[in-house]
């Protein structure tokens, strides 16, 4: 092994030009790497393999709705693509992608560590999920899954199809995303560096601390409710099946215990990515800097109490479901506080409308859509009409694409020059984000118009008058699809062809910006002092090599 | 990796080999590794609540099952193990301070013994499945009760054999816990062979004893769990 790392990370152009990328080389130093940033570049490939897969699912499934006959193939086979686009999407790309990729990498950096507290289980995590992709890839090949992705009882017992291989892969998963979120948690409590209090972190390491929190206390329920599930299908228990004596709307609730807060995992990491792209293109401090940190925990603990909501209809108790809308309604408070406060953010900042915060604005846009749509649904008497309906499924795509999709795309353009060392070509970037501004809506709003019409989710079939926005539908799916290829593309073809990125081209205030680009294998030769938070004051801009350079004072 | 942490000796000077790259002091590893493992027992308790809460609900639904099918289980078995398993956490909880001490050949004995009081447990946890099994008392679609099974506990329980219920959720819950129970029995046991494995290369210290902390913690939880099966299953009134 190469020892020679003697760049200063004040002039990362100099030195021996070792970092992190060519430490070593081969497969096997990637494979059985500890350095988190490695791992995270895995999950990124990882995450990035899986959203192409499960949107390739969704533009199926888009394109059979195109006539109410089905363009392309039969009812049972739609079943069986929208299953799979979902849970890979859930499992494999939307609940990892975040934390495991941008996380990993940029966490320890952001805390002047130099590395996750665990390295071992972080390796062990990725390859948990890689075990888990190949389980869903066996669905795929064996017969697949038409139960959807919640794998409710009693279809899911009695259903064909390799429900066994599917409920075994989500478990697996879940433990990986267990074991991500122990190693952040305990990073963040033991890794910081000497003076760096709770309230000096930046907002990303608050956040994404909230998930780890859900992540660990959530997904063990979901491990135990899968495994029953895979024991009820084996060999009969009858704890969730009826025909045996079980409960199947018990069922739903260990799912929901362990599925409400996993949006909360899944939504959170994109609230960590907004507020830094907030800071980072207002080169202001995030406003309301303490209640946004507060806000973070408080929608992971507001989330373990609203699970009933998904269960309106399947015949809880009024007076729970009474209980569970009014606590919903509790969550958009802390939501809110975010929103209003990332808009604050910019008000008299210095605003930059670079790539990254293309994506920020369009996430305010449509979390803002996708979170007071939820109102609706948490209210009960409006959601007997909208139950299982397209409204639904807008809602959480709102929440799910608009926001967490945009904002993982966002928090990638922003690191993506410090991960890789290259700068990608802004023009394209932009132009890739407003397609996918325009797509996304032209896709999902009409699925609300649709939704409060009585069109069903799920269904294979629609009738004739819904025609008309089903096929608007499906362009924008296209639309969409059109612009994640054209950000993937050109983020690839800045590998092979990118300008050579400075140290801090955006002026990011926090700490791994502090280090060379990319980074050294140990991240920071010294561990950088500790300063204000979102200090954005000793950072000037350099117009001879694009950088902004941070301004000391003696 | 291990030798870029070397080029920085200058910054800590004593970096011992079992201090990994990353932390800069024993302490904070000490530090990180304990409140790990502290959080993977929260992750444990919670995969077991899902067991537990499914015991409530049909506990609660169906009282007279629980009430007439725990006559089936062996109290004075489940008492034994109870006592096996508690004298094993004892031995547990000595090797961890032995470790600390730094009393090698008596932290190598008391996981030992340990290991033996885990082998153990399990044993008496065969009999008694496989005495189950005898009598058809299995679980969900399988269960199938002997004549002489059923006549038995219509006995104890003092009611008529054609009015016992149906029983297989109780059996279904049953497996599911103990078996779970006893898949953290065998985790448990590889973990303490590894400790065990470690201790008698001597790599632990007073300064550096986590695994064998971890390894105690854990199988503490694991009898934790067990002592709440017990009266759950077997001391019904």
């Amino acid at each position: 092994m190469e020892t020679t790392i003697t760049a200063p990370q004040e002039a990362p152009q100099e030195g021996s030009g070792k970092n992190y990328l060519n430490q070593t080389k081969g497969i096997l130093s990637w494979m059985f790497t500890l350095d988190h940033k490695r791992i995270g570049v895995m999950y990124l490939v990882g995450v990035m393999i899986s959203l192409l897969l499960g949107g390739m699912f969704a533009l199926l499934v888009r394109l059979n709705l195109w006539s109410p006959e089905g363009l392309l193939f039969s009812n049972q086979t739609y079943n069986e693509f929208f299953t799979l686009h979902g849970a890979v999407m859930v499992f494999l790309f939307v609940i990892p992608g975040i934390p495991g990729a941008l996380g990993n990498f940029i966490l320890p950096l952001m805390l002047g560590a130099k590395d996750v507290a665990f390295p071992r289980i972080n390796l062990m995590s990725f390859w948990l999920w890689a075990i888990g992709l190949v389980f869903f890839m066996a669905v795929l090949m064996t017969g697949r899954i038409d139960t959807g992705w919640t794998f409710y009882t009693p279809y899911s017992v009695t259903s064909q199809g390799s429900v066994l291989w599917a409920t075994m892969g989500a478990f697996i998963l879940g433990f990986s995303s267990i074991f991500t979120g122990l190693n952040f948690i305990v990073t963040v409590h033991r890794m910081r560096p000497k003076g760096m209090g709770w309230f000096n972190m930046p907002l990303f390491v608050w956040a994404i601390y909230a998930t780890a929190i859900i992540q660990v206390m959530s997904t063990p329920v979901l491990g135990i409710t899968l495994l029953l599930l895979f024991v009820e299908r084996a060999a009969g228990l009858g704890i969730f099946d009826p025909a045996l004596g079980g409960d199947p709307v018990m069922f739903e609730h260990f799912f929901w215990f362990y599925s409400h807060p996993a949006v909360y995992i899944m939504i959170l990491p994109a609230m960590a990515v907004q507020s830094e792209l907030m800071a980072t293109f207002s080169r202001k401090k995030v406003f309301g800097y303490t209640l946004v940190a507060y806000s973070s925990i408080a929608i992971a603990a507001f989330g373990f109490l609203v699970w009933g909501h998904h269960m309106f209809v399947s015949g809880q108790s009024q007076w729970a479901g009474i209980v569970f809308s009014t606590l919903t309604f509790s969550i958009s408070i802390p939501s809110a506080i975010k929103v209003f406060n990332w808009l604050s953010t910019m008000y008299k900042g210095s605003v930059h409308l670079d790539t990254p915060m293309y994506y920020a604005l369009a996430f305010l846009w449509m979390f803002t859509i996708g979170g007071l749509t939820g109102m609706f649904l948490g209210t009960m008497g409006a959601d007997i009409h909208l139950h299982d309906t397209y409204f639904v499924v807008a809602h959480f795509h709102y929440v799910m694409v608009g926001s967490i999709m945009f904002a993982f795309f966002g928090g990638l353009h922003y690191w993506w020059p410090k991960m890789f060392g290259v700068m990608y070509n802004e023009l394209a970037g932009k132009v890739a984000a407003g397609f996918m501004f325009v797509g996304f809506n032209v896709t999902f709003f009409p699925q609300f118009v649709m939704g409060t019409r009585g069109m069903p989710r799920r269904y294979a079939t629609y009738l004739p008058e819904f025609q008309t926005m089903h096929q608007v539908s499906t362009v924008g799916a296209f639309i969409l699809g059109t612009g994640v290829a054209i950000a993937v593309i050109t983020l690839i073809y800045s590998l092979i062809n990118g300008r050579k990125a400075p140290q801090n081209p955006w002026g990011g205030s926090t700490m791994e910006w502090e280090t060379a680009t990319p980074p050294i294998t140990t991240n920071f030769i010294t561990t950088p002092k500790v300063k204000p938070i979102y200090d954005h004051s000793p950072l000037v801009y350099n117009e001879a090599t694009g950088n902004w350079d941070r301004i000391e004072e003696a | 990796m291990e030798a870029s942490a070397n080029q920085h000796s200058e910054e800590h000077h004593d970096h011992p080999e079992w201090l990994a790259h990353h932390f800069e002091t024993p302490q904070q590893q000490f530090e990180a590794g304990k409140f790990g493992i502290w959080i993977f027992l929260v992750t444990e308790v919670l995969f077991f609540s899902g067991l537990f809460c499914a015991y409530a609900y049909y506990r609660t639904h169906h009282p007279d099952l629980f009430q007439y099918a725990h006559h089936f289980l062996s109290t004075k078995m489940g008492a034994i193990n109870t006592v096996v398993l508690i004298s094993s956490s004892f031995t547990m909880a000595t090797a961890v301070r032995m470790a600390q001490l730094e009393n090698r050949k008596w932290l190598i004995i008391n996981l030992a013994l340990t290991f033996v009081g885990a082998v153990g447990f399990l044993v008496i946890k065969g009999f008694e499945y496989a005495h189950k099994f005898h009598e058809g008392l299995y679980w969900g679609k399988a269960y199938n009760p002997s004549d002489e099974a059923l006549e038995t506990i219509a006995h104890a329980a003092n009611v008529p054999v054609d009015q016992l219920p149906d029983m297989h959720q109780f059996f279904s819950i049953y497996y599911c816990m103990t078996g779970l129970h006893g898949i953290h029995v065998v985790i448990g046991m590889a973990a303490i062979l590894w400790v065990l494995v470690r201790a008698v290369k001597g790599e632990f210290n007073r300064h550096y004893f986590t695994a064998v902390d971890a390894t105690g913690l854990y199988w503490h939880l694991v009898d934790l769990i067990w002592i709440f099966l017990f009266p759950l299953m077997y001391l019904i009134r």
